[in-house]
């Protein structure tokens, strides 16, 4: 079940369980939040639960709803850890179902430390106040040795599995020809190489990493001097590929 | 028959995707008499199957047979309607006769090249796209087909925004569809297809899946090699979550295929009858 945690200045007000398909919050006494500020519009903002799902609206109030602190104009999804401002009081949406699935994901990373453990109830009282939880691991995997452990966090960090989605975080420089040193940033889903007509391959980005694809000509491309079959071949840092004649090199950043 | 083969370049594919226990898709092509079908299933147990499968299978041997008479008389758009509607009314007897079949129906899109042009034929959420590379070498990637389903009924009323329908629960609840009821309402369109056009036909497996500038980008970047592109775009609708079975079919035209006319069909008419 979802919830809200409403503070202000840091101070815990309440909680208030989303166990309705439609929660209106405003300064009039007949909403399901009613919250007695002049900042506060008489019908302020209503967060709609579908299934699992909530969804923040403004209600069109005179100063306005902020999610994450960024306002909003729309209809606008709710995910765990996210903050709605609204006049001086802050709202937290808290879904520990939502939660558990980025636990799980976590887990795993956390047995490979063998230093961290989870706390389920950290949650809740990771309040608002606090920075924004961009940073999952942070606020979901309190750890037991802080001092250590993050260190080994740090240090380690590159080589973790993506959790979202990967984000541009890989380059292709070339190494030859006449474009040699120029570095082809993958910020696209998909992205190609080669002269089309001659030789194409494109590389795809994945949600567990980059993989390269032969698309057109009869040559295939090379991946550390080893031809490409037709199958997709997944990425490593610093592999070496080279196409129609030029070679270039891989980068995760 | 106009035999297409050397005109139209297809690949295709369908998956159960990533949630579904089964493929309730069903697709055929046929590159010689020029036609491909896509129909998405619904109902309980294993109706959905069964639906889209008579659908596609009734229709396939339909149009086969059909294109096998000269199509000058009726024309290819009046055919193509008249074929579905016995599909229609085929799906709809067999789930009126078994209790369990009872309430299945299907969407369906289907593309007929003839002519130098493509008719187009869709009954609920299944959809057709085109992409062309225009004069600039612009790509212009457009939705042919207008969704038969609610969500779509509530952007065009204005109730909901292409963004809100984005995220809307109510995805799957089509308008029209195949077999549930004894008629059905087809909508057909025409229009000339040029060489270099790419057509993709897919499930909503797909188009809730993948956001249509990726859909785009991928024909782009690989649409020289059609498989490479339907294993590509099923993998992204899969990686996104693949929350339902994902059906893809791409079509490229190759060249132009002009249906026989004039003195030259009056000549192979008068040729036959002399023999």
């Amino acid at each position: 079940m979802a919830k809200l945690i409403i503070t202000l200045d840091g101070q815990l007000l309440s909680e208030f369980e989303l166990d309705k398909e439609r929660i209106t919050i405003g300064r009039k006494s007949n909403n399901d939040i009613p919250i007695d500020n002049l900042a506060i519009s008489g019908e302020h903002a209503v967060i709609n639960n579908f299934h699992d799902e909530a969804f923040v609206e403004d209600l069109g109030s005179t100063n306005g709803t902020l999610v994450n602190k960024q306002p909003i104009t729309t209809r606008h999804a709710l995910h765990h850890g996210d903050e709605i401002e609204i006049g001086k009081y802050r709202l937290k949406y808290v879904n520990i179902q939502e939660l558990g699935h980025k636990i799980e994901a976590h887990e795993k990373v956390a047995q490979e430390f063998g230093k961290a453990v989870i706390l389920p109830n950290q949650a809740l009282t990771t309040l608002s106040g606090e920075k924004p939880t961009s940073d999952m691991m942070a606020h979901t995997i309190p750890l037991v040795m802080p001092e250590a452990a993050r260190r080994a966090e740090t240090a380690s960090r590159p080589s973790l599995p993506p959790i979202e989605e990967v984000e541009s975080h890989a380059v292709v420089q070339i190494l030859s020809g006449p474009n040699t040193g120029r570095a082809l940033e993958l910020t696209k889903t998909s992205t190609s190489l080669g002269k089309p007509g001659v030789q194409v391959a494109v590389i795809t980005r994945r949600l567990h990493g980059y993989f390269l694809t032969h698309v057109q000509g009869d040559d295939y491309p090379t991946v550390n001097s080893q031809a490409l079959d037709a199958h997709p071949q997944q990425l490593a840092d610093h592999d070496v590929i080279e196409l129609a004649g030029v070679k270039m090199e891989f980068h995760l950043k | 028959m106009m035999d297409l083969q050397t005109a139209l370049d297809i690949a295709h594919l369908t998956d159960t995707g990533k949630v579904r226990s089964h493929n309730e898709d069903c697709i055929a092509t046929d590159n010689q008499a020029g036609f491909v079908i896509l129909a998405d299933g619904m109902g309980g147990y294993n109706a959905g199957e069964v639906a889209s499968g008579i659908a596609v299978t009734m229709l396939a041997n339909g149009l086969k047979t059909a294109l096998l008479v000269d199509l000058s008389e009726q024309g290819p758009g009046l055919l193509v309607k008249s074929e579905i509607e016995k599909t229609n009314a085929a799906i709809h007897q067999a789930a009126q006769s078994q209790p369990q079949l009872s309430g299945m129906g299907t969407t369906l899109v289907c593309a007929l090249f003839h002519d130098n042009h493509i008719i187009v034929a869709h009954i609920g959420d299944s959809r057709l796209y085109r992409y062309r590379q225009n004069k600039n070498n612009l790509a212009g990637f457009e939705q042919i087909t207008h969704d038969h389903s609610l969500l779509q009924e509530q952007i065009d009323s204005g109730m909901l925004s292409e963004e809100e329908a984005r995220l809307s629960s109510n995805k799957n609840l089509v308008t029209r569809a195949l077999g549930v009821d004894p008629t059905v309402d087809v909508e057909i369109q025409e229009h000339e297809a040029l060489p270099g056009d790419v057509y993709l036909l897919c499930s909503d497996g797909l188009s809730d899946m993948v956001g249509d500038e990726e859909i785009q980008l991928t024909l782009s970047l690989f649409g020289t090699n059609l498989e490479l592109a339907v294993q590509q775009l099923v993998q992204m609708a899969n990686d996104n979550g693949g929350k339902d079975n994902v059906s893809v079919i791409l079509v490229r035209i190759l060249r132009r295929f002009p249906a026989r006319c004039g003195i030259l069909a009056w000549l192979s008419a008068w040729f036959k009858k002399r023999l």
